[in-house]
Order: C-alpha cells, then structure tokens, then sequence
C-alpha cells in the first residue's frame, strides 16, 4: 500500500524555485495496477521518486505498507527501499556485468551466499523469459530484453511494490505489449503492487485497474481505470481518453448527415453485459423510430467491454421517448448531443 | 661515426632506474590517488557522501600541486623527501616527488573517470538501498574500470616524462642517462637510443592500456 498525504516537492536552484507537486493526495492499494499519466513536466517522476524517496517531499508525507518514510532512519531507509523494486525507461543496466550478475546485485548488497544467488537469479531469469542470457552482457540484447533484465533485478529482493517510470518509452509497440503482460503477470503472481508512470494512455488501458491523471503538479483527476475512461471529466484527461477511444463522428459522415426536424443526435454508451446483447436491434423492433448509427466502437478495459455509440433517432416525440426509456431501462447510458458539438473535433 | 661512451650494462641500469621509478611511483600515487579520485565524486554536490567542506578542502588542495610544474616540484620538496627517505639523490630521492606530483594528477584522472558513469546507474544503486560503500565498490567502480585503466596509462606516461627530469636529482634512469651523456657530451647514440627506448616504453605501454581496457570492458 502506497499513500501520499498533502505532499508538495519544491526544486529550488540557483534561487529558482520550482513548485513540481502541489497537494498531491493518493492512494494505491495493495495489489493494484496504478497509472499515473500526465504530458511532460506534470511531475510524475517525481510523484513516483518520492515513493522510494530518491526525492524527499518539501511538505508531505509519503507511506509505504503503513509506516512514514520521512520517519525513518537512514538505515531503516535503505532497508525498506529493498521492498521497492524500480525499473527505468532507459533501464540503467550495469553495463560492465553480466545479465546474471546484473540481476545478482541487490542479492549480493543483501548479503547472501553464493547458492542461493545463484537459484534466484536463475528462476528470475527464467520468469522474464531470459533463461538463456545468463552470460550475456546488456549490450547484446535488445532494449525489450534489457527491460526483462530490469524486471528480474527489480523482483530479486522480493519487494512487495514494483514502480515503473517510463518503462517501456523506450520500446516498440509490440515489445512494451511483452512487456507490459510480464508485469501483468508479475502482479498476479506475487501480488505485486505496480506504480506506473506513462504519457500513453494505451498503456494505461493495456494493464492499470487505477489512474490518476497529472497537470502541473496535481492529480486532476483520479479513479477506477473504466469510471475515468468512461467518463472523463477534466479536458486533459478527456484528451488523453480520445487516444484510445474515438468517441466523435467523422468529418465525411459529418458533412453527409442532415438533421430533420424531431431527429436527434445520442450518445450511448453500453458496459459490459449489455454490450454483447441485441438492444438496438430490440429497440427498433419495438418502438416506431428511424435510428441511423453514426458511430460505434468497442473497446475493452481491465476485461469489460466499453462500448460507444452515436446514433441519430427520428419519430414521433412519445416513441423516441419510449425508445430512450428502454435503453436506459437496459444500462444504457444515453445522452442527447447537439451536431455542432462534433463540428471541431478531430477524429 | 656510431661510436658511444656508454656502455650496454650502463644503458640496462638505465632501463631498469626508470623502470623502477616509474613502477613504484606508479603504485603508491596510485594508492593515494585513486581514493582521493573517488573521495572528490562522492564528496562533491549531490555525489553519495556529498561534504561540503571536505569537498572544498580536496579540489584546490589538488589544483595547488597540479599547477606546479615537475621541476619546481622537484626541488620544493627536497627537505620533505630527505625527512621520508634520509637523503636528497638517487633513485629513492627521486621517487618521493614524482609520487606527490603523480598522485593528485591520478586523482583527477579518477575522477573524470568516475564522473562519466551513467547516472542513472548510480540511481538504481541508489533505489535498492545500497550503502554509499556498496555504490563505490558495487556500481561505480565496475562501470568505470575500463575507463580508468586508460587514466592510469595516461597517468604512467606523463611519469615517464618526469623520470626524465628526476635525473637532475640523480636519479638516473634513460632521461638522466640521455642528459648526462647525450646532451653535456654531445653523444648522439646515446640521443638516439634513448629517444628510440623511451618511444617504445610509451608506444608499449599505451597499448597495453588499450588492450586491457577492451578486455575488461567487453563491451
Ligand atoms: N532535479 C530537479 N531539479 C529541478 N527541477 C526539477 C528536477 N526534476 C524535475 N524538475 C522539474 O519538476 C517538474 C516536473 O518534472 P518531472 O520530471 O516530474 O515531470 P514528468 O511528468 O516526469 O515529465 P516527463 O514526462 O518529461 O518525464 C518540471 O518542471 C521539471 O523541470
Ligand atoms: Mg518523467
């Protein structure tokens, strides 16, 4: 468990200061998958520096599985650092040492004997899918590769929290999905915490069951991956959410569409269940009204299906009204839009 | 016309004087000068043992004996190197000043080396709770080893050059042996030879630098 209580960080150099977190409160329980994302200089890395406090908050108080880093000793520090794992966007592998020495290192700062460094390492390897590059040195590998080699030195000290800033900025498409199901895996495995810093909101949607949404130093907003998804609030986090999920009409289908008087555009939008079943198809059979779909998308987060649509319905007021009602009546969420509001976005 | 006045045993004792003093200068400017290499990174502003005044007494401390040129050096310190060696000629004599004049410049050799670890690396070190002992020995140290066999041969061949000088205090050696009787007795084979021995110690020993250093980094 990962709690942030008020905390502020100021940078102050040559005179300057730099207010990088301002009245950061959060909350990761035990065994989530919790994203951060913000454009560049919101603050996330330094939000997740301060979980291991590489960066001592200015105000604040950081807690980590109950007890106030800012409390402890130096010594009580290092230690409970070791139950932090941390991987990096440019993985900072040593590059003098072997994979199996790398991945060796917080096993040897611990102090334990050759065997048993040796049978960890190797099953760690094995885990991330290195079995066979005990012997290699990081510059033989590949930057997913590289990564895994992270990932297994991460885990070597059994920490209960994994936190990754930028790990996978680094990597291809296909190498950040590999690498992102490991941690996946790694999570429900061991029932690892995993703090994660990103600007891509596919990452997000790829893995996180948490958001929170950064600008300038706060969380501007913060919830259950599917809520923020579904219903983002903030026009940042909107914006973010548009990357993954379209949610607008086509600039062609735009220009081509013609509103008749008593038509009317809807947004709807269908979770889970009612996403796989027949509703708009019952509700033409049921109700007299003409229903043009604009737009649909279907999109799956942290297992559930969200889907989107815009249809325009023309009828009768007290059909269309009818026809609402049993949307609605089904889990629908329905809302009615105007055509100027899609006439400047971008899709 | 290739007739000399030194004899070949002259010319081996020459080879083995300078061998000598570059050999054990080498080694304890080298035991001074790599922790006081290491000292100035982890002392300095944001280093893992950052002290301020420690930091501040170190670099100019270092600077002032780095500005002095060898030959000044030389004779500065010939009461120091009588108080350590009870005498102010010969071989040993000669060691005394050319380990205060190659320790702090392989201090700062160190340090450079050290300074060009990646940081993140030192971040990591940092992340899993190691001791500013363990980020020494563990991170810093291993990721800059190639780098710094380089500062050493660097650091060898700049004593080789101040062997030379030391002859001005007996203390033998090629560069003496080339002084005394090259240049004062105009024997040019004895110019030559020297000219030609010294080439190859450097040439020799720059390769075996880089060679060792690509060995070890592997990478
Ligand atoms: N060590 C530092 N000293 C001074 N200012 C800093 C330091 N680290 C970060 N900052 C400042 O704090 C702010 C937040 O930086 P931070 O690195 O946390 O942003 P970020 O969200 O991680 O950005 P990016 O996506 O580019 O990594 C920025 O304005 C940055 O300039
Ligand atoms: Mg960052």
């Amino acid at each position: 468990m990962i709690e942030l209580k008020d905390v502020y960080k100021t940078y102050t150099r040559k005179g300057i200061s730099n207010e990088a977190l301002k009245g950061i409160q959060l909350k990761v329980e035990k065994g989530d998958i919790f994203g951060v994302i913000g454009y560049s200089g919101a603050g996330k890395s330094t939000l997740i520096r301060l979980v291991n406090y590489l960066e001592r908050p200015t105000k604040g108080q950081v807690f980590v599985e109950g007890h106030d880093l800012g409390a402890y000793s130096v010594k009580e520090l290092r230690a409970a650092k070791k139950n932090i794992g941390m991987i990096f966007q440019h993985f900072n592998l040593l590059e003098s040492k072997k994979v199996f020495d790398n991945v060796a290192i917080p096993l040897v700062l611990l102090k334990k004997n050759k065997n048993e460094i040796r049978e960890r390492v190797l099953e760690l390897l094995k885990f991330v899918g290195l079995g066979d590059k005990a012997g290699s040195y990081p510059s033989e590998l590949s930057g997913g590769q590289k990564q895994r080699v992270g990932i297994a030195r991460a885990l070597a000290s059994n920490p209960s929290i994994l936190l990754c800033d930028e790990a996978t900025s680094a990597l291809d498409p296909q190498t950040t999905r590999s690498i992102l199901q490991l941690l996946k895996q790694i999570n429900a495995e061991y029932n690892i915490t995993v703090m994660i810093i990103t600007h891509e909101m596919s990452v997000i949607q790829e893995i996180c069951n948490k958001v929170a949404v950064m600008e300038e130093g706060r969380i501007i907003e913060q919830g259950s991956v599917l809520e923020v998804f579904g219903h983002p609030k903030h026009p940042t986090t909107q914006n973010f959410v548009k990357t993954v999920i379209q949610n607008s009409i086509t600039n062609s289908v735009l220009k081509s569409l013609k509103t008749e008087p008593g038509s009317q555009l809807y947004k709807l939008e269908l979770v889970g269940q009612c996403a796989s079943e027949p509703i708009i198809y019952q509700m033409i059979r049921s109700y007299d009204v003409k229903v043009n779909i604009l737009f649909a998308n279907m999109t799956e987060i942290q297992e559930t299906t969200l889907g989107k649509m815009i249809i325009q319905l023309n009828g009768e007021a007290t059909e269309v009204n009818n026809a609402l009602s049993f949307l609605k009546n089904n889990g629908v969420g329905v809302e009615g839009v105007e055509k100027h509001v899609f006439n400047y976005s971008y899709s | 016309m290739f007739s000399t006045t030194v004899t070949a045993d002259q010319f081996m004792q020459a080879i083995t004087d300078t061998l000598y003093m570059v050999g054990m200068s080498l080694f304890v400017g080298a035991l001074i000068g790599i922790p006081f290499g290491i000292l100035l990174v982890v002392t300095r502003p944001g280093g893992v043992l950052e002290s301020k005044w420690l930091y501040s007494i170190l670099n100019p401390v270092i600077n002032i004996i780095r500005s002095l040129p060898f030959i000044i050096l030389l004779v500065a310190i010939v009461p120091f190197t009588r108080l350590i060696v009870h005498t102010s000629i010969g071989t040993s004599a000669a060691i005394v000043p050319l380990i205060i004049y190659i320790a702090p410049y392989i201090g700062r050799l160190v340090e450079n080396s050290l300074l060009e670890v990646n940081p993140g690396i030192l971040e990591a070190a940092e992340a899993m709770g190691a001791t500013p002992f363990q980020v020494i020995w563990y991170f810093l140290l291993p990721e800059a080893i190639g780098s710094l066999i380089l500062s050493l041969t660097t650091a060898t061949i700049g004593l080789i050059g101040a062997t030379a000088m030391a002859g001005t205090v007996g203390g033998g050696g090629v560069g003496d042996l080339a002084i005394v009787y090259g240049h004062q007795r105009f024997d040019t084979v004895v110019v030559v030879a020297t000219v030609i021995i010294l080439v190859i110690f450097v040439q020799g020993i720059q390769s075996l630098g880089n060679t060792l250093a690509r060995k070890i980094r592997r990478y």
